[in-house]
């Protein structure tokens, strides 16, 4: 297990060192003076962008660029992004805990309401939960993202006014804005429970309800499918029988035999969760006006603020290539038959 | 497995030509596919979208001396969408787009994006992967990695750096989108050809002297076609769905193109009607969400039945 470990960890740096490449290799389409912004570290340099590309050698080979572009990288030097007026680094700091909020209550969603709904869809096969949970699940997997969240705003804001866009109502803004609101981790509901002040927690849940349905309904459609389908299998297996056969009763026989096993092909899904999370946030968080790192990337690129473009990806790429080792590993952990 | 079909099929009819071999293959895949009403939903609904895609000059006509045809006509600049009136069956968007000829031509907008995407996908994958199936050892592995470094991107993260790179367009959407899938398919032929090469059929072919590309056109990649049918019906949908979020993300086609994503993001600012009307622009989003939404399920739907049919591991356990 340990060695499988090490292995997976060792391997890590190289697939991130190839998306460096990867994503240099495609800013080097550009223009040595486009090039030139990924240096600038704040407005007043955008001027000098000539003197930039003459001190930076951005016309000299792949190589040595990709060099000095990498040891800034590692330096957390990722430029300046005029999008968000303040370096990179800085935007991916101020921006990132709202996706982290928004990301962590969709993925509750999807775990409890797949796995739950899939169970009972599998346990109470061909009756109507089933029938329900299949329509359910067929919709959301033909549902693309935007057309069901501006359905969600559409109901939810425009017929009642329950869940409006946006991070958090007014009042509560100028209030977090003020001196008597600590702002601790960034995340808005956290950062209301640390200071005790409930109804800013309400007013931040109320604003994230919409934006995590939205993100939750396509990936729980596809677990409450493989749940549903893996659990049907697992019913069928002989330790099923042998447990009913010994008298236990059947909550026991589905959360203790059947389930715990067939949540294990639910796992391998958990990199697709976590990549339709990331993709399905840069949507969402446009369609409800979200500060988060999707919304900023998206910006960017529509705003062609290489820099930021660039930064966002390589921030995303890193945090998809953890999660995939992360979920290896679960997994490796989980099922004692595999072992690489 | 296709490679067993094909021998099952000529025991049951003695010397059958390749193409009535195809073609009891075709009723035998239509007649399975009848069996599931979902399936029949499916293919319906995309019969429906080929006919509007076909007929799309019949249906909306564009306007004498209208030069590019997925330009949508409109007649003035006013801001404010109007609801459905005669001449205008879905209604106008803002800037007076009509919505109607916006969805109709878009659907050949839809199905150009998916069939290009997907068929330079498959050409790249056929190409990495079929070298790294055929000829194993480093060149694998240097591909492998390649297809790695690929995948550590979310696919929708990597086509909005892509296209912020080359430029906004419907056209670099392309590029980007055919970029970003073909990793999957290269590794999806890979496997296919790494198991075909064992099977004795190849064994054959090369002891009756046919070399390395022979062997590969007429023997390997026929093989491979069944999981690549699957897996691409599979894929239409989610290249359209990321298309237009792209469209919708305002990097995709520009506005005024005939494209269902670009018209959904002009709905976006019109969501909300006027106070006390909440409704009253509905059809600016209803209208395009309904027709790529039905687009996808059609899909969905036929690459569920296709997977279903093809793959008979997978058959019955739903």
């Amino acid at each position: 297990m340990l060695t499988f470990i090490l292995r997976r960890l060792l391997l890590l740096p190289l697939v991130v060192l190839g998306t460096t490449i990867l994503i240099f290799a495609l800013t080097q389409l550009l223009s040595p003076a486009m090039r030139a912004s990924l240096f600038v570290r704040d407005a007043n340099q955008m001027r000098d962008l000539p003197a930039i590309v003459r001190k930076y050698g951005l016309d000299r080979p792949f190589y040595e660029q990709y060099g000095t572009w990498l040891r800034g990288v590692l330096r957390g030097d990722l430029g300046y992004s005029f999008v968000a007026r303040q370096t990179v680094a800085e935007a991916i700091r101020g921006y990132f805990p709202m996706t982290v909020e928004l990301t962590v209550l969709s993925f509750g969603l999807i775990v409890g309401v797949g796995i739950w709904l899939g169970t009972l869809s599998a346990v109470h096969k061909d009756r109507w939960i089933d029938h329900l949970s299949r329509v359910l699940s067929i919709a959301g997997t033909g549902l693309p993202t935007f057309v069901w969240g501006l359905a969600l705003l559409l109901l939810f804001y425009g017929i009642l006014p329950w869940f409006p866009p946006g991070r958090l109502s007014l009042e509560a803004d100028l209030f977090v804005h003020s001196d008597q609101f600590r702002r601790y981790t960034g995340m808005m509901t956290v950062d209301a429970l640390l200071n005790r002040q409930w109804w800013i927690f309400w007013d931040a849940l109320r604003h994230l309800v919409l934006p995590s349905l939205t993100l939750a309904y396509f990936i729980a459609a596809v677990l409450v499918r493989v749940t549903r389908s893996s659990m049907l299998e697992t019913l069928r297996q002989d330790y099923v029988r042998t447990a009913r056969a010994k008298g236990l009763d059947e909550p026991t026989v589905i959360r203790k035999h059947a389930r715990r096993n067939a949540l294990i092909p639910v796992i391998t899904l958990s990199s697709l969760v976590l990549v339709g999370l990331l993709s399905g946030a840069v949507i969402t968080e446009t369609i409800f006006d979200l500060p988060g790192i999707g919304r900023w990337g998206a910006q960017a690129a529509a705003q062609l603020d290489i820099a930021a473009v660039t930064g966002f990806a390589l921030f995303v790429a890193v945090l998809t290539v953890l999660g995939n080792m992360a979920a290896d590993i679960l997994y490796a952990l989980v099922d004692p038959r595999i072992r690489y | 497995m296709p490679g067993v079909r094909a021998t099952a099929t000529s025991l049951a009819h003695p010397a059958p030509t390749r193409m009535a071999a195809w073609r009891s293959g075709t009723l035998d895949l239509l007649r399975r596919l009848r069996r599931n009403p979902l399936s029949v939903v499916g293919l319906g609904l995309i019969v429906f979208f080929v006919l509007v895609a076909i007929l799309a000059p019949v249906l909306a006509p564009p306007p004498p001396g209208h030069r590019d045809p997925y330009q949508i006509p409109h007649e003035s600049f006013a801001p404010d969408p109007r609801p459905p009136h005669p001449g205008h069956p879905f209604g106008t968007t803002t800037e007076q787009f009509d919505l109607y000829y916006g969805i109709v031509w878009g659907t050949r907008t839809a199905f150009r994006v998916s069939l290009t995407v997907i068929g330079i996908s498959v050409a790249i994958g056929l190409v990495v992967g079929g070298l790294a199936g055929y000829r194993g050892g480093r060149v694998d592995e240097l591909f492998m990695r390649l297809t790695d470094v690929f995948l550590a991107f979310p696919g929708l993260i990597l086509a909005v750096v892509i296209v912020a790179i080359l430029g906004k367009g419907l056209d670099k959407v392309l590029i980007a989108l055919s970029l970003v899938s073909w990793p999957t398919y290269a590794r999806l032929l890979r496997g296919e050809i790494l198991s075909i090469r064992q099977r004795d059929f190849v064994e054959a072919a090369r002891a009756l002297g046919a070399g390395d590309l022979r062997i590969f056109v007429r023997h390997v990649i026929p093989n491979t076609i069944y999981p690549v049918v699957v897996y691409g019906s599979l894929d239409m949908a989610s290249v359209v769905i990321s298309a237009a979020a792209l469209s919708f993300l305002g990097l995709g086609a520009e506005v005024g193109y005939a494209d269902w994503g670009m018209l959904i993001n002009l709905s976006r600012s019109w969501i909300i009607g006027s106070p006390g009307h909440a409704l009253e622009y509905w059809f600016t989003f209803v209208f395009p969400g309904l027709a790529i939404s039905l687009f996808v399920l059609g899909w969905n739907l036929l690459g569920d039945a296709f997977r279903d049919i093809l793959d008979p591991r997978l058959r019955g356990s739903q």
